[in-house]
């Protein structure tokens, strides 16, 4: 089917079924992150008291994970650069370690919660710690899910059949580009969260 | 996930594979209407229910009323809550589960395939798994009715801190979750695949305009719907975790201070959720309005009259569907300064509108028309649907919007749209490519019968409201009569019953039209309707695949009555 459309530049975006999906998907993506920004910013400026983030929340183990997933980002890439190159070994240590990174992640955001919850912090405590519950639990789920998509991927790489689907490469493509939206949305969640 | 349909017609798949899990996005495509079809019956069903509550408020309902558990209806005569619930699911199902997946996941999933020259969808499992999600969604939607705590109460706009207050929400809150998810994955499939899987030749503007009024209609979806998923999130948050993000401080409830930690905003619900449900309201109608397109095209017989500006028009729809919002919240309190800024954007986007309803309208114009059964459809959605947005304006303008907001002047507006509007060009394009999908013809004379009595029947079921509404009835009233000033109107409220009554016995043609013609249906050839289009260049129904071989396009879509050919129409394919 992917041939009809190759077959027909003229009728034809030059991208791949699979990577416009991914970057429509993205877009959706872009849309739900940023109504849930824009409520955080009305909320903050409409509530008559704040506290300061770095106060409220534990900045060391925050930092730590901004580290632990911007390496990731990298070790995507690599792994993508490795299969580029049908290094099967290479791709599957790279894959490997964005997995153990992403596991990182979610280890150190539960010693973080575990934290609150031992001060009796919830997120009916205050507004502030509903927007942090929420905007980072939604964020944690976004890592779960990226995680599945890396596993399976890493799984699909021990089948000699998946490398040669020229589809495979476009899936770990379109990998990457989820995991560094995963990412990006941390980028900005962590300074609004834990510095502002 | 592109590989999935390699092997076409290379083997007869099951039973199961065929009919019930199949990724072939036509069997999909009829999945859901059959899906859509009957949430709008019960929709329509639980709408009934309540007009007779309208008509004849405090009466106990006739052999259904005593069908109902004694809390919601003792006595067989229904109670506020019940009311409520129903006016809440009959909005919510209408929207969600009927029209919208009726006009998008039903004609959009047969069609739009078809009339690019795709073999199928970008992602045949990905529509599969929209299909589901959408079932899914809609069958926890309804089942909330048997729920403790009973379905939502807050309407089908949701606002807080009533619903977060009231019981049976968070099943809506999650059955939307899914019904969004569901949209989300087809659009992303509409548009990748109308922007990759074109045949040969099918440049964008050789697109049918249906086409077009899906790509439109896909991006809407695919930008306005995660908004609401992140306000349905935050209000699960509010009723699950008692976070206070819509929940003000010191909120009083039935005499109790409520103990929330409080600093929240009811008003960033109605702002999240608008943000949604205007550019949704263009999703109600601008495939329907492809729709009428085709019709009106084929039975002139002639090219439709401005093609790109039809197409111009739906695109910056499109764009400034996102900038009106608030029109649905001057009384909100709002400055007036940004009501002022709404009030010009909404002025602007109804140009968008006239000028594709004013092109449909001189299509006509020098025509050879043929009064085919969709065609009446056709005709009739032009005046009628005119009605329901020009008695939009009024609501677009603050000083007037003041005195008609919530008042039944606003459903008799947008249910002008919705119903003499979508719902008659939905149906129209049933009689128009029940051919395509069967292989047969629906009857004729049952059609006409069904048209006329439908119209009418509408007619008299909303005509009545404009004047209840001026007159200041209140909408999301459980009894009417017990505001003095009503009184005056209460007649027109049995009026607008009786022709609801009337409009459901009307559909029992159809319903029998439809069932009866699929399977002893006068046959029909490839293209019954003489028309230009791709999907008419296949058999009727199609294989799976679809084309025999990739069809090659040569000319635009609307190439009727062009001079000396020996027929009066020129298909997309046909190479000279
Ligand atoms: C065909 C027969 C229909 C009838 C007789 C009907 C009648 C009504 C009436 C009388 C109300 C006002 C109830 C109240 O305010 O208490 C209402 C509300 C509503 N209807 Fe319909 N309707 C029909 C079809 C539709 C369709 C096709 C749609 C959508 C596409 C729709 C969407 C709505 C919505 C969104 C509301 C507002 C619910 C709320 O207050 O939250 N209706 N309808
Ligand atoms: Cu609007």
């Amino acid at each position: 089917m992917i041939t009809t459309a190759m077959d027909n530049p003229d009728t034809h975006s030059g991208v791949s079924n699979a990577k416009l999906g991914v970057w429509l998907f993205l877009c959706s993506e872009i849309m739900l992150f940023a109504t849930l920004f824009t409520s955080y910013i009305v909320l903050r400026t409409g509530a008559s008291s704040w506290p300061w983030g770095w106060d409220a929340l534990n900045v060391p183990l925050g930092t730590l994970n901004t580290a632990i997933l911007i390496s990731s980002s990298v070790t995507i890439v690599m792994a993508y650069a490795r299969a580029y190159d049908k290094d099967v070994k290479g791709f599957r240590l790279w894959m490997g370690l964005t997995l153990l990174l992403s596991f990182a992640f979610l280890v150190v955001k539960g010693f973080e919660y575990h934290g609150e919850f031992a001060k009796g912090i919830w997120p009916s405590t205050s507004l502030f710690y509903a927007c942090y519950f929420t905007l980072t639990g939604l964020h944690g789920i976004h890592i779960l899910g990226g995680i599945v998509v890396n596993s399976s991927l890493l799984y699909m790489s021990f089948k000699k059949e998946h490398w040669d689907n020229p589809l495979f490469l476009g899936r770990v493509e379109g990998a990457g580009l989820y995991w560094h939206f995963v990412d990006i949305v941390w980028i900005f969640l962590f300074p609004a969260l834990y510095l502002l | 996930m592109s590989g999935d349909s390699n092997g076409h017609g290379a083997h007869e798949p099951s039973f199961w594979r065929k009919y019930v899990f199949s990724v072939d996005h036509k069997v999909i495509g009829l999945q859901y209407m059959m899906t859509a079809m009957s949430f709008l019956m019960v929709g329509f069903a639980l709408m009934l229910l309540m007009r007779w509550q309208l008509a004849w408020p405090g009466a106990p309902i006739p052999f259904f009323g005593r069908l109902f558990p004694p809390d919601l209806a003792p006595n067989g005569v229904m109670s506020g809550e019940f009311y409520n619930s129903l006016g809440a699911m009959h909005g919510t199902i209408m929207v969600f589960l009927g029209v919208v997946p009726l006009a998008v996941g039903a004609y959009g999933n047969y069609l739009l395939p078809l009339q690019i020259g795709a073999p199928d969808m970008a992602f045949p499992r990905l529509n599969m798994a929209s299909y589901w999600l959408f079932l899914g969604g809609g069958l926890l939607m309804l089942s909330s009715f048997m729920m403790p705590g009973g379905a939502a109460q807050s309407g089908w706009t949701s606002y807080p801190p009533l619903s977060i207050i009231n019981p049976g929400q968070t099943v809506w809150l999650f059955s939307m979750v899914l019904i969004i998810t569901s949209s989300l994955l087809g659009s992303i499939n509409f548009l990748v695949t109308a922007m990759n899987m074109r045949a040969p030749g099918m440049s964008l503007w050789r697109l049918p305009v249906f086409c077009w009024a899906q790509m439109v209609t896909s991006v809407l979806l695919l930008l306005a719907f995660p908004p609401l998923e992140a306000a349905a999130f935050l209000q699960v948050m509010d009723r699950v975790f008692h976070t206070s993000f819509y929940m003000p401080k010191g909120l009083v409830v039935l005499g109790h201070v409520s103990t929330v930690s409080g600093g929240g905003q009811p008003l960033l619900w109605e702002h999240l959720f608008w943000f949604l449900a205007h550019p949704e309201v263009y999703v109600l109608v601008l495939p329907p309005m492809g729709i009428v397109a085709e019709i009106i095209a084929n039975n002139t017989r002639k090219p439709l009259h401005g093609y790109k500006t039809i197409v111009v028009s739906m695109i910056s729809i499109g764009v400034m569907s996102f900038l009106v919002w608030a029109h649905h919240m001057f009384i909100s309190g709002m400055s007036p300064a940004l009501s002022n800024f709404f009030l010009v954007t909404t002025m602007i986007i109804s140009v968008p509108s006239v000028a594709i309803l004013t092109c449909l309208i001189f299509s006509l114009k020098g025509g050879s028309i043929r009064f085919t059964t969709p065609m009446l459809y056709a005709l009739a959605f032009l005046p009628l649907f005119g009605i329901g947005g020009l008695t939009g304006l009024p609501l677009g303008l603050t000083v007037t919007d003041i005195y008609l907001h919530d008042t039944y002047y606003v459903i008799g507006h947008f249910h002008f749209v919705v119903v003499t509007g979508s719902i008659l060009a939905l149906l129209g394009g049933t009689y128009h490519w029940f051919p395509k999908w069967f292989g047969r013809k629906m009857n004729d004379t049952l059609g006409k019968v069904h048209f006329w009595g439908s119209v009418v029947c509408m007619i008299g079921v909303f005509g009545p409201m404009f004047p209840m509404g001026l007159a200041g009835a209140s909408r999301r009233l459980y009894d009417p009569t017990a505001q003095v000033h009503n009184l005056i109107v209460q007649p027109l409220n049995v009026v607008s019953t009786v022709f609801a009554y009337g409009l459901f016995l009307f559909q029992l043609p159809f319903i029998w039209n439809f069932f009866h013609s699929m399977f002893r249906g006068e046959k029909t050839e490839e293209n019954p309707w003489h028309a230009t289009t791709l999907e008419w260049a296949c058999p009727s129904p199609p294989p799976h695949g679809n084309f025999d071989k990739t069809p090659r396009v040569h000319r635009g879509p609307y190439e009727y009555s062009a001079p000396g050919r020996k027929t009066d129409y020129w298909m997309q394919t046909d190479p000279a």
